[in-house]
C-alpha cells in the first residue's frame, strides 16, 4: 500500500532536485520514443543535448542558444509572475506576433532615413503593441469576469490572422517581386539588432532578457509585488484582507507579462529573424509557458529552463537534418518534459509512505 | 451578400458546429465533475489524426470514429493519473496535453498527408428528407451530426435523471463532502476524463473525416478552445451547450460562406478573424452562471 502524505510546507530540497529528475526521466522516455521510431535512442539524445555546445558544427550552434533562449527567458519571466498570482496568460503568442508587427510598422514607417531614434521607436512600439493586447483579456477579465486563459487563447488566432494580413498586405515589401514578406529589417542599419558582441549571438534581446531575470528576482524577493503576487497565488482571501485589489494585479501582472513578450517580437523581428513573415513566429509564446513551469516560476530556474529549453530547439533541428528524426517528435519531447515535471512535482508537496494504512 | 444561399448556410452551420458540439459535451461533463482539463485541443487532435489513419487503414468510416474515440480517451488519461493520482496542477497539466498532443497528432500523422480518406455516406431519412426547407437542412447529414445531439440528450438525462449523475454533480460540486458520504471522488474523476476525451476524439474525427475530409497538421486551429469557451458560455448545461454551438457554427459558416461569394471587399484574414471574436464577444455580454464549486481543485483524501 503506497500512502500520501502531505508535507507541512513544500520541500525545498525537492523544489530543486525535480527539474533534475524531470529531465532525466523525459531523456530514458525520449530515448524509448526514438527507438521506437527506428533511430539509435543514444546517438539522438547526443545529438539534441551534446552536439549543439560540443559536437562538430558547435562554433555554428552555439551563438543560436542565446537567440532562441532570449526570447523564451523574457516571454516566461512575465508569465512566471502571473502565473504565481493565479493569473493565466496563455496568450503570449498573440503579444509577440503584436509586438513585432507594432514594431516592423513603426521601423517601416521611418525607412530608409538613418537616425538614431529608429531603434529605441520600435522598443517602444513592440512593448506597447503586446502590452496592449494584453490589456484586452485583462480589460474583460475586470470589468465583466471573463475568462483570460480563453480570451488570451483566442486572441492568439486573431494575431495570426492579423500578422498574415500585414506580411501579405501593408507592410508586404514593395520591392519584393511579389513575394509576401516586409522588408529586411536586420538590413536597415538604423534598425537592425545586431549582436553586441559579433559571433555569440548576444543582442539586445538576450541583454534585455538577462537583466529581466535580475530585476524578475529582486521584484519577487525584494518588492511589494512580489509580496503580493505570492499572497494572491497562495490565498486570494487573504490577499484581499491584506489590501491588494485583484483587479489591478490582473492589469499589471497582464500588462508586464504582455510588454515583455512584446519586446522579444521586436528584437526577433529587427535582429535573428529580420523579417515580418506568414510563419514568421514559431511558437516561443507556448514554448515560453513549458519554461516558466520547468523554472519553477523562479527568474534563475527560468534562466536554465530557457536554455535547455533552447538546446532542445537546436539539437532537435541538428538531429532532423543529420538523423532525419521527424520536428514533431521535438514537441513531443517537450510535452513530455513538462509532464514529468508536473508528476515528479507530487514528491514535493507529498510524501510517500510504503506499508499499510495506520488507523487513525 | 445576395449570392448566399440561406439553405446551404443553414445546413453547413449544422455541420460546422458538430465538431465543438462534441468536443464541449465531453468537457462539460469532466467540468461538472470538477475537473477543468485545458487539454481539449490536444485531444481533438489527436483524435483527428487517430480517426484518419484507422479509417483510411480499414476503408470504414466508424471504425475511424471508434479508433478516434479510444485514442483520445488514452491520451486523455495521461492527463486523469496526473491530475487525479499525482495531484499535479489542472491548468498547467492541461496546457501540457494540448502541446503534447499537437507534436503526438503531427508524428502519427507524418505519412498520411495529402492522402484520401473513406467516404462518411450521408443518412438517409425518407420523407424527412423531402420537407421543404427544412429537408436540406436539417435532415440530409451524416449520421455523426445526430449522434453527437444523441449524446447530449444522453448526458443531459444521465445528470438530471439518475443517481450516478447526481454522484458525478456532488463530487464536481463538494469533492470533500462527496468523499465522505462514500462516494469514489477519483474514479468518478477518471470515468469523466476518459469521457470528455473520447468525445473530444469524435469531435476531431468529424473533422479529419466529414469536414475537411483529409489530415492536415495543426487542422483543429482552436476548435478545442472555442468548445471550452462554449462550456463556459452554457453555464455547464447541456441545453444551452447545443445553442452556444449553433452560434459559434453560424459565425464560422458565414464568414466562409462570405468568403465563397467574394461579393464583399473583406480581405480573407479578416474573415478568419470572426469566429474567434465572436467567442470572445460572447463570452464577455452572456455572463456564465455559476461553474460547480469544486472546479479545478485538485482532491486528497487526507486534507
Amino acid at each position: 500500500m503506497i500512502r500520501l502524505d502531505r508535507r507541512p510546507e513544500p520541500s525545498r530540497a525537492w523544489t530543486i532536485a525535480t527539474p533534475f529528475v524531470a529531465v532525466a526521466l523525459t531523456m530514458v522516455a525520449g530515448g524509448l520514443m526514438f527507438a521506437l521510431l527506428g533511430k539509435d535512442p543514444v546517438e539522438a539524445i547526443r545529438t539534441i543535448f551534446w552536439d549543439p555546445l560540443f559536437g562538430d558544427f558547435a562554433s555554428y550552434s552555439r551563438p543560436q542558444l542565446l537567440v532562441k533562449a532570449g526570447p523564451l527567458i523574457l516571454i516566461a519571466i512575465g508569465l512566471s509572475l502571473g502565473f504565481r498570482a493565479g493569473i493565466w496568460n496563455i496568450g503570449a503568442e498573440g503579444q509577440y506576433i503584436l509586438g513585432a508587427i507594432c514594431a516592423a510598422a513603426t521601423g517601416l514607417a521611418i525607412y530608409p532615413a538613418e537616425t538614431w531614434i529608429v531603434f529605441p521607436a520600435m522598443i517602444v512600439a513592440g512593448a506597447l503593441g503586446g502590452l496592449l493586447w494584453a490589456m484586452i483579456p485583462a480589460l474583460l477579465k475586470v470589468r465583466f469576469g471573463t475568462n483570460e486563459v480563453l480570451v488570451s487563447l483566442m486572441l492568439v488566432y486573431v494575431a495570426e490572422a492579423l500578422l498574415a494580413s500585414m506580411s501579405l498586405g501593408l507592410l508586404r515589401n514593395p520591392e519584393g517581386m511579389g513575394f509576401p514578406g516586409s522588408r529586411n529589417l536586420a538590413q536597415y542599419p538604423s534598425a537592425a539588432n545586431l549582436d553586441l558582441i559579433p559571433g555569440t549571438g548576444l543582442h539586445w534581446g538576450v541583454a534585455l532578457a538577462f537583466a529581466a531575470v535580475i530585476v524578475g528576482q529582486v521584484v519577487m524577493t525584494r518588492h511589494q509585488l512580489g509580496f503580493r503576487v505570492r499572497l494572491a497565488g497562495q490565498s486570494p482571501r487573504a490577499a484581499v484582507f491584506g489590501g491588494v485589489n485583484p483587479g489591478w494585479l490582473v492589469v499589471v501582472c497582464m500588462g508586464i507579462s504582455g510588454g515583455l513578450a512584446g519586446l522579444a517580437g521586436m528584437f526577433e523581428v529587427a535582429g535573428p529573424a529580420g523579417r515580418l513573415s506568414i510563419d514568421f513566429n514559431v511558437g516561443y509564446g507556448f514554448t515560453a509557458i513549458i519554461v516558466a513551469f520547468l523554472g519553477r516560476l523562479n527568474p534563475i530556474g527560468i534562466l536554465l529552463a530557457g536554455l535547455l529549453m533552447a538546446l532542445t530547439y537546436i539539437g532537435g533541428e541538428l538531429a532532423q537534418l543529420q538523423m532525419n528524426l521527424p520536428l514533431a517528435a521535438i514537441q513531443m519531447f517537450q510535452g513530455m518534459l513538462l509532464f514529468f515535471l508536473l508528476a515528479v512535482d507530487l514528491l514535493t508537496n507529498f510524501s510517500i509512505r510504503f506499508g499499510r494504512r495506520v488507523a487513525a | 451578400m445576395s449570392n448566399i444561399d440561406p439553405i446551404l448556410l443553414l445546413s453547413a452551420i449544422i455541420i460546422v458546429s458538430t465538431p465543438i458540439l462534441l468536443a464541449a459535451i465531453g468537457e462539460l461533463v469532466v467540468e461538472r465533475a470538477g475537473v477543468l482539463n485545458l487539454g481539449v485541443e490536444g485531444m481533438m487532435i489527436t483524435g483527428a489524426v487517430c480517426g484518419f489513419i484507422a479509417a483510411t487503414s480499414t476503408g470504414s468510416p466508424w471504425l475511424g470514429f471508434a479508433g478516434a474515440a479510444l485514442g483520445a480517451a488514452l491520451l486523455s488519461m495521461v492527463f486523469g493519473v496526473l491530475t487525479q493520482l499525482f495531484l499535479s496542477n489542472q491548468v498547467a497539466t492541461g496546457l501540457a496535453l494540448t502541446l503534447f498532443g499537437l507534436g503526438l497528432s503531427a508524428l502519427l500523422g507524418q505519412g498520411y498527408i495529402g492522402v484520401k480518406g473513406p467516404v462518411v455516406p450521408d443518412l438517409y431519412l425518407p420523407v424527412l428528407r423531402d420537407i421543404p426547407f427544412l429537408g436540406p437542412v436539417l435532415f440530409r447529414h451524416d449520421a455523426m451530426v445526430y449522434i453527437a445531439l444523441f449524446i447530449v440528450l444522453g448526458v443531459w438525462l444521465f445528470l438530471n435523471r439518475t443517481r450516478s449523475g447526481r454522484v458525478l454533480r456532488a463530487v464536481g460540486e463538494n469533492h470533500d463532502a462527496a468523499h465522505a458520504l462514500g462516494y469514489k471522488v477519483v474514479r468518478v474523476r477518471l470515468l469523466a476524463i476518459a469521457f470528455g476525451g473520447a468525445c473530444a476524439g469524435l469531435g476531431g474525427a468529424y473533422l479529419s473525416l466529414v469536414r475537411v475530409p483529409q489530415w492536415t497538421e495543426g487542422m483543429t486551429a482552436g476548435a478545442g478552445w472555442i468548445a471550452l469557451a462554449i462550456v463556459v458560455f452554457a453555464s455547464w448545461r447541456p441545453g444551452r451547450l447545443v445553442l452556444g454551438a449553433w452560434l459559434f457554427g453560424g459565425a464560422t459558416a458565414l464568414q466562409l460562406a462570405l468568403q465563397a461569394s467574394g461579393g464583399v471587399q473583406i480581405p480573407i484574414e479578416y474573415l478568419q478573424m470572426a469566429p474567434y471574436l465572436a467567442t470572445i464577444l460572447v463570452l464577455v455580454i452572456l455572463r456564465a452562471g455559476r461553474a460547480p464549486g469544486s472546479l479545478g481543485r485538485s482532491f486528497h483524501a487526507s486534507s
